[in-house]
């Protein structure tokens, strides 16, 4: 035991918030972690100068308010107008996540079921691959003149993103077998059942993790298009009123609202991964 | 191949063959091997790598099918897992998503029974990761994490021990420490071990008795008792007995290997 202590005291050093990434891609490499207060200060001080120095200059240079309005403006116009923007914000949330949950169920089902069966997997890869690389929205206006101008044709187009996404991603996962814990499962007699939930499951657990985040941003993205496209509510349809009528300190407002939802989406998986998956450094 | 033949061994392996069917063609792995452990005897297989020792204890624990021959425990057959067989992987082969506690669990939720918590705790003090129960795989030495492989093995209570090649992944004094260990506990409490290794040291310390398997197809070709007493210390390690025998085993392993020339590069891989 004593020759094991300095390892392991080195390790649980090592737990600074870095090597809890959710996986070794990228976008995970570094998120939100503690901070220390001189971090957060440094962060305030770098946003006070960048904001003010947008403000500064397009003071300065007078530029035109239907080309860029100032942040101070934009933030006016996200407080005055938010009553107003909210039911629309309510809308867009309501098809992201129904379109979302339809998608991922849908998306997670079929890619545990066609792991399974690797024949199976690839007479659909095609066509799973075909719905990844199609852009949803370009059924948007096929889907309206199909179910109308209300929900439906949204949420069909933000589940037909979401769910291939989440699909890929987990069976990405799935397919990652480690046949010696299958093995170790075995040796206990575990069942086929067994050895999906307690080691094919946790094994796969931070792609689905990383699939449900894009799938999300997707299906966000997918959604406020759809909005753009037609009908009378929505983010989208916000973006396209406020540009027509040349109000863009609520146009850019609706903007800051969007960033804020992807940036949501993105801090509610870190959270999930970090809470969920952070033993894969 | 006389031990064990007065009364029923505790396992034993009679004319085990075993044929992987590949893509480049049909590969013997084990053939008529045939070899009997007593109960609460350590029995050590060495033998030139790629010869079939993994092989052979996979069969024994009843996780791979023999091609022909049989597994016998307590006189019979072994036709799958077996709750009476325990299994220590190489490296330890914990899950890394459940701390220690949630991975010593983990057979017991299997198999749907309630684990013997005072024989678990007991376990854990003596191989000394009392107290890490809340620790995840990653935060702990490749030691530590064989030490909790080995508790989980025995938290089942197995009458036969199969462990593959355990420790080779561990730095020379860890696997030291870790052969002292295993001994202790046998001392503890017997059990019937049947270990694969390619140390022939950690062979002779840690066995009543070490089979050198030929190398592929596997078969047994020599045994060896080691009648040392117990507990060893590393000291025998530097006698002129263990000398002597480290060194026969060693022939007997090169020399099975220079005898076979004319195998084809692919047969000497893995």
């Amino acid at each position: 035991m004593s020759s094991d202590a300095i390892p392991e005291f080195h390790k649980a050093k090592a737990g600074d918030g870095r090597d809890v990434s959710l996986t070794n891609l990228s976008a995970f490499s570094g998120g939100p972690g503690v901070k220390s207060g001189r971090e957060v200060a440094a962060i305030v001080v770098v946003a006070v100068i960048v904001i003010g120095g947008l403000e500064f200059a397009l003071r300065f240079f007078e530029v035109p308010q239907y080309i860029m309005p100032p942040p101070s403006l934009i933030a006016w116009a996200l407080f005055d107008e938010f009553p107003l923007i909210a039911p629309h914000l309510g809308y867009t949330l309501v098809e992201l996540l129904s379109g979302f949950a339809i998608g991922a169920v849908v998306g997670l089902i079929l890619a545990a079921v066609v792991t399974q069966f690797p024949f199976a997997e690839k007479i659909v890869a095609p066509y799973i691959l075909l719905l990844v690389t199609t852009p949803m929205l370009a059924l948007v206006p096929l889907l309206i003149l199909r179910f109308g101008f209300g929900y439906t044709p949204r949420i069909i187009a933000v589940a037909l993103a979401a769910g291939p996404m989440v699909m890929i991603n987990a069976a990405t996962g799935f397919r990652r077998v480690d046949s010696a814990k299958i093995a170790l499962a075995r040796s206990y007699g575990a069942s086929t059942l067994q050895i999906f939930w307690k080691i094919r499951a946790p094994m796969a657990l931070p792609m689905i993790l990383v699939g449900l985040m894009i799938g999300a941003i997707f299906g966000l993205l997918t959604a406020v298009g759809a909005e753009m496209v037609g009908g009378g509510f929505g983010l989208g349809n916000r973006l396209t009123t406020y540009s027509s009528m040349i109000q863009m300190p609520q146009f850019f407002a609706v903007v800051l609202i969007l960033s804020i939802l992807g940036i949501l989406i993105y801090v509610l998986f870190f959270l999930i991964g970090k809470k969920w998956a952070s033993w894969e450094a | 191949m006389n031990t064990g033949d007065a009364k029923t061994p505790k396992l034993g392996v009679r004319e085990a063959t075993k044929i992987y069917h590949t893509a480049s063609g049909d590969l013997l792995a084990l053939d008529r091997c045939t070899l009997h452990v007593a109960a609460n005897e350590i029995v050590s297989v060495v033998g030139p790598s790629g010869c079939g020792k993994t092989t052979l204890l996979w069969s024994m624990s009843g996780l791979h099918g023999l091609s022909d021959g049989e597994i016998l425990l307590d006189g019979k057959p072994v036709t799958g897992p077996h709750p009476d067989i325990g299994l220590v992987f190489q490296e330890a082969n914990l899950l890394p998503w459940r701390n220690l506690d949630a991975n010593i669990n983990f057979p017991f939720e299997i198999k749907g029974e309630k684990p013997d918590r005072a024989w678990i705790a007991h376990l854990l003090d003596r191989v000394g990761l009392d107290g890490f129960g809340g620790k995840f795989p990653r935060e702990l030495s490749g030691g530590m994490q064989q030490r909790a492989a080995i508790v989980r093995a025995l938290s089942l209570k197995p009458s036969v021990l199969l462990m593959d090649e355990p420790f080779g992944a561990l730095d020379s004094f860890t696997r030291d420490e870790m052969n002292r260990l295993v001994e202790e506990i046998w001392l503890d409490a017997p059990t019937t071990i049947v270990f694969i290794t390619h140390s022939i040291e950690e062979a002779i310390f840690l066995s009543d008795r070490v089979i050198v398997l030929s190398p592929r197809p596997g078969r047994v070709a020599k045994e060896y008792p080691v009648p040392f007493p117990r507990p060893r210390s590393m000291e025998i390690m530097a006698t002129r007995e263990v000398f002597d025998l480290t060194n026969a085993i060693k022939m007997d392993i090169v020399g099975g290997r220079a005898g076979t020339k004319a195998r084809r590069p692919a047969e000497t891989a893995a």
